[in-house]
């Protein structure tokens, strides 16, 4: 931290906490600079959002952290059951592996293709192309629409009695009116056309993503390399991609924090149930539905919490790292 | 002497390459262009069609027209009640970003220009709440929207549930994560002379964040403003979960009333779905340099 001014400011006395005596006295050498007022300002500038924050936020989290140990059905009074959600989630109940699996599967799509695909666009786009932010702006189109406009769209190609695809695959000639394939209503398969939908969107914000990256990649670095002789790809291998680290890892926790939350399409084509059973989904519909199983619901949060307090935690290191630097 | 002829056979090779790699880079990059734009034109197509005409027609709509028109749209402006769902998705968009805005460029300035010993804290609550799914809150979250009271002029039943005001506090707490850690990183690269000359002239910490820092941001704030009305335009989940259905509801939410109320008329879900797309399009059209600047903030300096 530096010397300087007004970065020397102590806590005013409606957030001050233990003041650390070794900086007693760097504070009295600058404490005139801020009057009563000023810190009262600033306290309350940083305290009251901060507050409003913590409540809603961490506090309905660490809420829903103690639902999860009780049976609380909304109605009767709460009483604690221990583990016992989390015993039934993880034995009895049927749709929770498959929620995981889903939620697995949705994450490692994006990464083995969404993702690449992404990087592969912003690569391609990045090199001067004629048109070049022609390209760009389509491919990032779908990244305005809601999910809900998303959802809705890809339903008219996947529909299965006059869907597009299907439509014109009996219109060539190619299947029989009776044997149309429903996209969305077979288990088997609808959770690939969902993330067919959802990597629509999921590339393009990718790709935008990792080109303001590469457009802040050193140009002294490729031409070095392209004058010891490396072709295209190997510069962007050996050269770019390492200079590339910070952007890569908000690109791997954007995709693994995309994949958790995960929600609003299939919800949209049928509430997330029959072959599209995600994690998201299943906490509103035991806990915010007729069922009113509060406390079960609470325990799939606490789930879908600690999975994702993994890409976070790897998020504020490094943001931390940048920051001492 | 030779080296130099298969030197120069060698660059005669990999210029006619390179064209070649360049041709098949804009077929790639043309036919992934028109992939991905299908699925939106095909939208557009099917919502100008009168469904009964495409039901009388064998092959459905895998066909040509005979009549293109404009039916769809107004029986969704009229019949789908369009007209207060966007007005409801005003009133919470326009505030929810001016809001977040001011907050969290007052959170940004105190963090970035004073030190409190736990600014990185205060960091690091807003980012990874910012980040967590909101799946992990909605039921404490709507327990509590139905407890909090709410006096009359902001809420017509008393409580955060099913309002616009609950709307908008959910949109601004959780933005306001988002924006102050881009706004207060965008800040630390504002001189830090600009502050103490004006310290020293006696201007108190108000008129710092107002006349000196404030005027500085813009460019962030513009970016930071267009990405979040789409954000905040875009959402379904929080619309969905803390609404009950109806007229209150906002566009994104107010789409699921298009479908399965009488029977799902595809030409009609087209129409309405892209009524509620054109404003964001729009306003991507214009303001994409602030959209993309706005989307990279976040991560280029991280």
């Amino acid at each position: 931290m530096s010397e300087l001014e007004p970065q020397a400011f102590a806590p005013a006395p409606a957030t001050a906490g233990a003041g650390a005596p070794a900086s007693a006295k760097r504070r009295r050498r600058h404490y005139s600079l801020l009057n009563r007022r000023d810190k009262l300002l600033l306290a309350t500038m940083v305290g009251v959002p901060l507050a409003i924050f913590l409540v809603i936020i961490w506090g309905m989290t660490f809420v829903s952290v103690v639902l999860s140990f009780t049976n609380w059905d909304g109605v009767n009074p709460i009483a604690f059951i221990g583990v016992d959600n989390y015993v039934q989630l993880f034995t009895t109940y049927q749709f929770f592996w498959p929620a995981v699996f889903h939620n697995v599967l949705w994450l490692l799509f994006f990464v083995a293709f969404a993702t690449p695909m992404g990087i592969l666009l912003a690569v391609l786009l990045d090199r001067p192309l004629r048109g070049s932010g022609v390209y760009q702006s389509i491919f990032f189109t779908p990244v305005v629409l809601s999910l809900a406009v998303v959802g809705f769209i890809w339903e008219l190609q996947y529909n299965a009695l006059d869907g597009f695809i299907n439509s014109a695959m009996v219109g060539m000639g190619w299947m029989s009116p009776n044997g149309t394939i429903d996209f969305l209503g077979d288990p088997s398969i609808n959770i690939y056309a969902v993330l067919v939908a959802a990597s629509w969107r999921h590339i393009g914000y990718i790709m935008v993503l990792y080109l303001a990256g590469l457009k802040s990649v050193d140009p002294s670095l490729r031409e070095a390399a392209a004058i010891d002789g490396a072709n295209e790809r190997q510069t962007f291998m050996h050269v770019v991609f390492p200079v590339m680290a910070p952007i890569n890892v908000v690109i791997i926790v954007v995709t693994v924090i995309e994949s958790l939350r995960a929600f609003d399409i299939a919800y949209i084509i049928n509430h997330g149930k029959n072959g599209l059973e995600l994690l998201s989904i299943l906490i509103t519909n035991n806990a915010l539905s007729e069922a009113g199983l509060i406390g079960f619901g609470s325990a799939i949060a606490v789930v879908l919490l600690v999975i994702s307090l993994v890409p976070i935690v790897i998020y504020l290191t490094r943001v931390m790292r940048s920051e001492d630097q | 002497m030779s080296v130099t002829v298969m030197a120069g056979q060698r660059t005669a090779h990999n210029v006619a390459r390179r064209r070649l790699s360049r041709g098949a880079l804009y077929v790639f990059l043309t036919v992934l262009a028109l992939i991905f734009l299908w699925p939106l034109l095909y939208a557009a197509y099917t919502s100008l069609r009168p469904y009964g005409e495409v039901v009388a027609n064998p092959n459905g709509f895998f066909s040509t027209p005979a009549t293109l028109n404009l039916n769809n749209y107004f029986f969704v402006w009229n019949g789908g009640n369009y007209p207060q769902f966007y007005l409801n998705t005003a009133l919470i968009t326009i505030p929810a970003v001016i809001l977040t805005l001011w907050i969290s460029s007052m959170v940004a300035f105190t963090i970035s220009r004073f030190n409190w010993g736990f600014n990185m804290l205060v960091l690091m609550i807003f980012t990874a709440g910012n980040l967590l799914p909101p799946q992990v809150i909605i039921v404490p979250l709507y327990r509590l929207y139905n407890l909090i009271p709410v006096p009359a002029p902001l809420s017509d039943n008393g409580l955060m549930y099913d309002q616009i005001i609950g709307l908008i506090l959910i949109h601004t707490t959780f933005q306001t994560g988002f924006c102050s850690f881009v706004l207060s990183n965008y800040m630390k690269t504002l001189s830090k002379e600009l502050v103490e000359a004006a310290m020293i002239d006696g201007a108190g910490v108000f008129t710092i964040y107002a006349r000196v820092i404030m005027p500085l941001v813009r460019p962030a704030l513009a970016a930071l403003g267009t990405l979040l009305f789409v954000w905040i335009y875009n959402d379904f989940f929080w619309s969905v979960m803390l609404f009950k259905s109806g007229d209150k509801r906002p566009i994104t939410a107010a789409l699921n009333n298009l479908q399965g109320t009488f029977f799902t008329d595809p030409t009609v879900v087209a129409a309405g779905s892209l009524m509620a797309a054109i404003p964001t399009i729009v306003l991507y059209l214009i303001l994409q340099r602030y959209f993309i600047s706005g989307l990279t903030l976040g991560s280029a300096k991280g």
